[in-house]
């Protein structure tokens, strides 16, 4: 091997280091107009009218939109095409795209919003769960379950969990609250759209999914897809909060056929944060059992989750709420019921460890406290009740490769577990948590016959390799895997290979970065596509040598005949003599996902992975019991992503979400007054700052997927999983308070500290804080 | 009259009473020295993206509360996006277009690409600025010194581990080439 597994510093780093590398926001084109929305300032209303005369009158304002322009709904599934570009009868929360104005500069643009006369009824906004699940006269939208506001109900159920709860010996049942968070991704969005006179549109976006841009663009626009081309520049951050197609995209696409020059939006901070599309706020009810050998009898589970005003891929997130805690421990009887609530309030979507990582928390903090109730050491625990390699779930998850049982042991190895867990004084612990995520969703949003990722090579006789991607890079590393997907069949080095995954025009269909699916999917298409070249090469080597095409091998830009190393030819003759009389090399590969794969029940195909990864993350805590202060002193963490093909990126995506999970575990967290953000700045909306951060051990556990590209799977939403059940239970080891609610803030563990106060005799810290549990049967 | 046309006249006197006056700042951006006529209320950070199109410098919040939009002025960071165009007047500014020579990157840079320090990039050049003008002052940083020059830079992508340590080795390159660059 000489491109994959290798430590590779990304391949556009220099870029980015010198400042040369070209964001949306970057791209200044001939005649561009600076496009601004008018957003709703109520929560819930009907708009009575529009008057955007005076705005259209003003000099410099080139066009002004409303709702008027288009009713066609879109949004990222085919299932909840709730969304418009601009709201056409009602406005659905505080930020509700109302108008849009393109105008000479961002001047004249801001004066033309004040200019946009709208006439609002306000109508009683529904702002809580509980309200939502109410019958009412006006639903949010007029898709909902009985009535109400509930958007998604899912029910599952198997095997008999009552029946398991009644033969345990013991039963924790428990509420958590989970606060939103966001993702906070550094670049704000920007898109800039330009309908030109040949009728052709073209829009550049800082999106993570160029594809359902592209199909959105093409239903609103009531365009063909062929006659709208999308280019993706380089994406600040995106974490899932660039994952849905948006009404600024459209917007700037309206306002552009009206002007026929390109126009720009890029959002303030505060657009940002308060057009969200973050974690949703859940409530969750989980009740998990477990018999007297500390093998766990069942899971019951009940989520509610707050969606906000659109259903973006909330259907997805409900399911995931319940589908995703079927590993990594052994559960043979499940069930779930998950309710997904339309609020007036910013919408929420998918952020990393996408509908995971909230009933994860309230699983891994369960699984403590019955390892506690049957006396058993958490890691023990878990072992005990793993998932082995090469199984299935109840609900009929394939489980192939699985590392679980070795992150496990060399967490707790390098935490030095055996040592300090229960023993630590009074203020200091050790916790552990697992995880458990897809990789890569197995079924597509869209039932269409095309594969989930395309790649095409071109080698042309001046030796260097393009890919043509759609796989979106934002950041995580996707060309860099690409180009070694690539690099490692044909022997050559990274240097030659370019990787091109911006514009739709060039690129075969990939369906973008979400749901971990990149590196198994589009990695998979790079290495078959480069497969077919290598074919070419050796053909082309056979021929100029007289040797037989079985025994050659590419490797350090050669074509060697492996019998008899002394017979090579180089990769340039080779390449000449392969491109002889027809011209360059070309190839395409592609991954789709082979069915028949899961269950035949509904919902069968939410989770659904062609693969499956794994965590173990242990977490040493300080506790201060005056302020309530916890600080995060190290982290060791195991994931296991099948293979390492580029260890800088994974150990930097397992160190990012550590840093994410921290701040949902500890300071993240919107604070609504009305329908209305208190915090919508990185200000008052703090992530975890550096002085803040930890250590982390990074432990890469390669369990080599047997269907991962070179045996990879995914690495960068599963390791967020763990991080805050982590915490949560080195905080219990260090001061004997279960915390149930996130974010973990002084405020809440000072409330904790009041109710469950050091016990009396600190000098024997660990056996009070035993003592202090009690095992008894709960039930409820 | 009709109503629109008064409405427009309207406009035209409102915009006219807005036209605010100009005033003419010379600046120095990495050695290169500017004249730029700006408005009392713009700030640096637009005439480096806008007018200079020096567009590495990024604008992440237009409130202070990011750093990605950090440049060095005079000699100390400063976050470019609350300070006024006027303040530059006579200053030396620069950038990160400023770093990288003829012969290759600045060895921050060269540290932050070895050490997978820039993922998704966009705060890059704000960590980096902030991390040279550390090493200028104070060439063999602790980790707690590190720390502390970069609260002001926010990165979503790294959790700062690879930042911290492409800073230190930065700093040892530095020192072991003794030439710490004092422009």
């Amino acid at each position: 091997m000489s491109a994959v597994g290798k430590p590779t510093p990304l391949i556009d780093a220099r870029a980015k280091v010198t400042g040369q590398g070209v964001y949306t926001d970057d791209i200044k084109l001939p005649g561009m107009l600076t496009g601004k929305i008018l957003r709703s300032p109520l929560p819930y209303a009907r708009i009575v009218s529009i008057d955007k005369s005076r705005a259209e009158a003003m000099p410099g304002v080139r066009a002004v939109v409303t709702g008027r322009e288009t009713e066609v709904r879109f949004g990222v599934l085919p299932v909840s095409r709730d969304e418009t570009a601009m709201a056409v009868d009602r406005v659905r929360y505080i930020g509700d795209c109302v108008a849009g104005v393109a105008a000479d500069d961002e001047e004249i643009a801001l004066d033309a919003l004040k200019r946009i006369d709208v006439t609002y009824e306000p109508l009683p906004p529904i702002l809580t769960i509980d309200e939502a699940l109410k019958p009412t006269d006006l639903p949010i939208h007029d898709k909902t379950v009985g009535g109400t506001n509930v958007q998604k109900a899912v029910d599952q159920n198997f095997g008999d969990v009552e029946d398991a709860f009644d033969q345990s010996a013991f039963v924790e049942r428990h509420q958590f609250q989970f606060a939103p968070v966001t993702h906070a991704f550094t670049e704000p969005h920007c898109v800039i759209a330009h309908f030109d006179h040949d009728g052709r549109l073209t829009v550049w976006s800082a999106t993570q999914v160029p594809h359902y841009l592209h199909r959105a663009l093409s239903e609103v626009m009531q365009m063909d897809m062929h006659r709208i081309r999308v280019i993706r520049p380089m994406v600040g951050g995106a974490f899932g909060g660039k994952s849905d197609p948006f009404p600024h995209e459209m917007i700037a696409a309206l306002l552009s056929r009206h002007t026929k020059r390109p126009v720009k939006i890029l959002f303030d901070r505060e657009e940002v944060f308060i057009t969200n599309h973050g974690r949703h706020p859940t409530r969750t009810s989980m009740a998990m059992g477990v018999s007297k050998e500390g093998l766990i009898t069942g899971l019951d589970l009940k989520a509610l989750i707050d969606g906000g005003a659109w259903g973006s891929f909330g259907v997805v997130t409900t399911y995931y709420n319940g589908v995703l805690c079927m590993g990594p421990y052994r559960i043979n009887n499940f069930r779930y019921s998950g309710k997904r609530v339309y609020t007036n309030k910013s919408p929420s979507g998918a952020m990393r460890g996408h509908g995971a990582v909230n009933s994860r928390f309230a699983m891994e903090v369960l699984a403590d406290m019955l390892a506690a109730d049957v006396g058993m050491d958490p890691i023990d625990f878990r072992l005990k009740n793993l998932l082995p390699p090469m199984t299935k779930t109840v609900n009929e998850f394939r489980i192939t490769s699985n590392g679980t049982r070795e992150c496990l042991e060399r967490v707790r190895e390098a935490s030095g577990w055996k040592e300090q867990h229960g023993r630590l004084p009074y203020g200091e612990g050790l916790g552990v948590a697992c995880g458990f995520y897809i990789s890569g969703s197995a079924l597509p949003i869209h039932w269409t016959k095309t594969p989930q990722s395309t790649v095409h090579l071109k080698i042309d006789s001046d030796g260097g390799i393009t890919v043509h991607s759609l796989a979106a890079e934002i950041g995580q590393g996707s060309d860099t895997m690409l180009a070694q997907c690539v690099a490692e069949p044909l022997g050559v080095r990274l240097d030659r290979i370019r990787v091109l995954t911006s514009d739709s025009d060039t690129a075969p269909i990939d369906l973008g970065s979400y749901s971990s699916r990149v590196t198994f999917m589009a990695g998979n298409a790079a290495r078959l596509a480069a497969e077919q070249i290598r074919t070419d090469l050796i053909a082309a080597a056979s021929a100029l040598t007289g040797y037989q095409t079985e025994g050659f091998v590419l490797q350090n830009e050669k074509v060697i005949y492996a019998p008899d190393p002394t017979v090579s030819v180089t990769f340039m003759d080779a390449l000449q003599e392969a491109i002889k009389g027809k011209g360059a090399l070309i190839a395409r590969g592609c991954y789709a996902s082979a069915p028949p794969m899961g269950g035949k029940f509904k919902g069968a195909a939410a989770g659904l992975s062609p693969s499956y990864t794994f965590q173990a993350y242990a977490a040493r805590v300080s506790v201060d019991p005056e302020t309530g202060f916890v600080r995060v002193r190290k982290v060791w963490a195991a994931h296991d992503c099948g293979r390492a093909l580029n260890p800088i990126a994974v150990v930097g995506q397992i160190q990012g979400c550590v840093h994410m999970g921290l701040g949902q575990a500890l300071t993240e967290d919107f604070r609504y007054h009305r329908g209305s953000i208190l915090n919508a700045n990185l200000l008052d909306y703090r992530t975890l700052p550096p002085d803040q951060m930890p250590d982390v051990e990074v432990i890469v556990v390669e369990s080599q997927d047997p269907e991962g590209p070179f045996g990879a799977k995914e690495a960068g939403e599963g390791p967020i999983l763990p991080v805050a059940p982590a915490v949560a239970n080195a905080i219990y080891d260090a001061v004997g308070i279960r915390m149930k609610e996130l974010p973990m803030s002084p405020d809440r563990i000072l409330s904790e500290l009041q109710r469950h106060p050091r016990p009396q005799q600190p000098s024997a810290p660990a056996a009070t804080k035993k003592g202090s549990r009690t095992p008894a049967k709960v039930r409820s | 009259m009709s109503d629109a046309q008064a409405k427009a006249t309207d406009l035209y006197a409102i915009r006219r009473a807005r036209a605010v006056p100009r005033a003419s700042i010379e600046m120095t951006v990495n050695g290169a020295r500017h004249l730029v006529s700006v408005r009392p209320y713009d700030v640096l950070l637009d005439v480096l993206r806008e007018r200079l199109n020096l567009t590495g410098t990024r604008r992440g919040c237009d409130m202070g509360t990011c750093g990605c939009c950090t440049v060095l002025m005079d000699g100390r960071p400063v976050l470019s996006c609350l300070t006024l165009a006027l303040e530059a007047d006579g200053a030396a500014v620069r950038t990160v277009e400023g770093l990288a020579t003829g012969e290759g990157l600045h060895p921050v840079q060269d540290a932050f690409v070895r050490h997978g320090a820039s993922q998704c990039g966009f705060c890059t050049p704000g960590f980096i600025m902030t991390a040279v003008d550390l090493l200028e002052k104070s060439p063999d940083p602790g980790d707690d010194a590190i720390r502390a020059a970069i609260a002001g830079n926010m990165c979503r992508c790294t959790g700062y581990v690879t930042i911290i340590e492409a800073i230190k080795d930065a700093a040892a390159v530095l020192r072991t080439r003794g030439s710490m660059v004092r422009r």
